[in-house]
C-alpha cells in the first residue's frame, strides 16, 4: 500500500469556498472513502491570506505575512489516500475531483 | 557481420522484449530489469563467438540475466526487503519460456501509462519493449542523448515512485489503455514516415520498421482487437509505398504522380488481407481501420485515374462521425476537390482552424493553383513551405511554387488550357 497526497487545486478568480452542493458531494466521496478503507487524513485550508511564512534558518524566525509566492492557482484543501496502486490512486483523485469540482494534483509519499 | 553476430542481432530483436517483461515481473523493477538484460546481452556478445550459439539464446539469456540480478541484490543487501527481493528471484518460474507472453502486454502499458508524458512513453516504449539503445532514440526524434537519458530515466523513476502497477488493465479499462499504446505506436510510425527537421532524412525507414514490429507483436499478444489490425494494416500499406514517396533527389512524390510499380506488391497484399478480415468481421470499425480501409482503396488502384474517390469521400464520412476534428476535414476535403472539384474543397477548407499546419496551406495552394488564383496559391505556398518540417515536403512544394506564374503575370494563362 503506497498513501498518496490529492491536493484540490483553486484556479478562478474570487472565493475558494465550496458550495453546499459541493460540501455535499465531499461528505459522500469522504464515506466511501472510509468505507472502502482508502482514507488516511483530509482537511480544507484557509485561503492564501491567512497564510504566515516562517524562516527559521537563521538566527531569528523571520515571519511574512502570506503565501512565499503568488500564483493563480493554489492548494485549497486535500486527501491523503491509502491505495494499492497508481492505477486505484488516479480513480480516487478523478473521483474526488468531480466531488468537490476542483482540480487535483496526485503525488505519491515516498517509501518511510 | 559474422553469422554469431547477426545471430545476436536476431535474439536481441526477438528476445529483448520477453527478457525485459519477464525480469521486470520477477524483481519489480523496470530499471534493473532493463540493465540487467542489457548486461546479458553484453555476457552474449563476449561468449557466443568462442562458446557457440546455445541451444535456447532465450533461456541462457535469462538464466544470465537473473544470475546477475541476484549476484547485484546480494551485493546490495542491506534491508530485508532486498532479502525478499533476492529469494524472488531464486524461485523457479513453472511457466516454460514463450508462454509468458502476457509479461510483455505488461510491459508495453506499463510503459504507455497515461500518467506518463506522451513523450515519456514513446522513448520508454522504444527502449523496454524495442529494445533500442538510448543514442538511437535519441537521434531518432533529433533529442541530445542527455536529454533522452534523463526522460526514460525519470519515466521509470515515476513509475517506481507513484507506484504504476506492472499489469495488464482491468477489463473497464482496457479500450482506453489499448486507445493509449495504439497511439504512441502511430506516433513511432508517423516520426519515421514524416521525419520532422532539417537534420535528418526525408523518411526515418528504422522508426517504421521498428513500428511495425511492434504492432505485430501487440496483434500477437492481442489477436481479437480490431484496431490493432486496423493500424497494422494502415501501417502496412504507407509504408508499401515508402519507397516511392521520395525521389532520387529528396523531393516528395504526391499519390497521384508516384511510380506504381515501385510499391511493395507484398506488403500490399497483407494489409489488403487484413482490411478483409475487419470488414467480414461485421464488428463496426475504429479510426484506425477506417484509415487502412482509406489507404486500402488508394492501393488497390493500379492508375491514380481509377481511384474510387466517393468510396474515400464515404469512408472519411464515417471517420468524421467517430472524430470530427479539423484534420480530418481537411483529408476529407482534399478527397473532394477529386469527386466534386476544387471550388467546392475550398470551400470546405474555409475556416477550419489548421493556420499551424503545413499540409492545411499546402492544400489551399494546390486547390488555388488548379482554380487559376496564382497570387493567392503562392502565398498559401509561402505559409506551407515556412511550417514544413520534412526536407522532402519543403523542397516539393518550393518546386510547386517556383512553377507559379510570377506575380506580375499571374491571371495571364487563366483559362488558356494552356499547361
Amino acid at each position: 500500500m503506497t498513501q498518496y497526497l490529492m491536493s484540490v487545486i483553486y484556479d478562478e478568480p474570487g472565493d475558494p469556498t465550496a458550495t453546499d452542493a459541493e460540501s455535499a458531494a465531499i461528505d459522500v466521496f469522504n464515506d466511501r472513502l472510509q468505507a472502502d478503507g482508502h482514507w488516511v487524513f483530509a482537511g480544507g485550508l484557509g485561503v492564501t491570506d491567512t497564510a504566515t511564512t516562517v524562516d527559521a534558518r537563521g538566527a531569528e524566525p523571520v515571519l511574512t505575512d502570506g503565501p512565499f509566492v503568488e500564483t493563480k492557482e493554489y492548494v485549497v484543501g486535500f486527501w491523503i489516500v491509502e491505495a494499492a496502486d497508481l492505477d486505484v490512486a488516479l480513480r480516487l483523485a478523478a473521483e474526488g475531483s468531480k466531488a468537490c469540482n476542483r482540480k487535483v494534483e496526485l503525488r505519491p509519499f515516498l517509501e518511510p | 557481420m559474422s553469422d554469431v553476430a547477426e545471430t545476436i542481432t536476431r535474439v536481441h530483436r526477438e528476445e529483448w522484449a520477453r527478457l525485459v517483461a519477464t525480469l521486470a515481473r520477477r524483481c519489480g523493477d523496470l530499471d534493473v530489469a532493463e540493465e540487467m538484460a542489457a548486461e546479458a546481452f553484453a555476457v552474449a556478445v563476449e561468449r557466443w563467438p568462442l562458446d557457440g550459439v546455445p541451444p535456447n539464446p532465450g533461456g541462457w539469456l535469462t538464466t544470465t540475466a537473473q544470475r546477475k540480478a541476484i549476484d547485484r541484490l546480494r551485493r546490495e543487501v542491506k534491508r530485508e526487503e532486498k532479502h525478499r527481493e533476492a529469494l524472488m528471484l531464486t524461485d523457479e518460474d513453472p511457466r516454460p519460456l514463450g508462454a509468458i507472453d502476457d509479461d510483455r502486454l505488461r510491459l508495453l502499458f506499463t510503459c504507455c501509462h497515461p500518467a506518463l508524458a506522451v513523450e515519456a512513453r514513446i522513448a520508454l516504449t522504444l527502449r523496454m519493449v524495442g529494445g533500442l539503445t538510448v543514442p538511437e532514440i535519441a537521434s531518432a526524434f533529433l533529442v541530445q542523448e542527455s536529454a533522452m537519458g534523463r526522460r526514460i530515466t525519470r519515466a521509470k523513476e515515476k513509475i517506481k515512485v507513484a507506484r504504476i502497477p506492472y499489469r495488464v488493465p482491468d477489463r473497464a479499462d482496457l479500450p482506453a489503455r489499448i486507445g493509449g499504446v495504439l497511439t504512441v505506436l502511430y506516433l513511432i510510425f508517423n516520426e519515421g514516415y514524416l521525419a520532422s527537421g532539417p537534420g535528418t532524412g526525408p523518411v526515418r525507414a528504422d522508426l517504421t520498421a521498428e513500428a511495425i514490429r511492434l504492432t505485430r507483436l501487440v496483434r500477437a499478444l492481442m489477436p481479437e482487437d480490431g484496431e490493432v489490425v486496423g493500424l497494422l494494416a494502415m501501417m502496412l500499406l504507407i509504408e508499401a509505398r515508402r519507397t516511392a514517396r521520395v525521389s532520387a533527389s529528396g523531393e516528395l512524390v504526391t499519390l497521384d504522380e508516384q511510380d506504381r510499380g515501385a510499391w511493395d506488391r507484398e506488403l500490399i497484399g497483407e494489409g489488403h488481407a487484413l482490411v478483409r478480415e475487419r470488414l467480414a468481421s461485421g464488428q463496426p470499425p475504429g479510426r484506425y481501420q477506417i484509415l487502412a480501409a482509406i489507404n486500402a482503396v488508394h492501393t488497390d488502384a493500379r492508375d491514380v485515374r481509377d481511384t474510387d474517390w466517393s468510396q474515400v469521400v464515404a469512408l472519411y464520412d464515417h471517420l468524421a462521425r467517430l472524430d470530427p476534428s479539423p484534420i480530418v476535414r481537411l483529408n476529407r476535403a482534399i478527397a473532394v476537390a477529386e469527386l466534386d472539384g476544387p471550388e467546392v474543397a475550398l470551400a470546405q477548407l474555409d475556416g477550419l482552424p489548421l493556420d499551424g499546419y503545413h499540409v492545411f496551406h499546402a492544400a489551399r495552394a494546390d486547390l488555388l493553383r488548379r482554380l487559376g488564383r496564382s497570387r493567392e496559391s503562392r502565398a498559401a505556398y509561402d505559409r506551407a513551405i515556412e511550417l514544413a518540417g520534412n526536407t522532402a515536403e519543403t523542397a516539393y512544394l518550393v518546386r510547386r511554387r517556383d512553377q507559379l506564374a510570377p506575380d506580375d503575370a499571374a491571371g495571364t494563362f487563366t483559362g488558356s488550357g494552356a499547361d
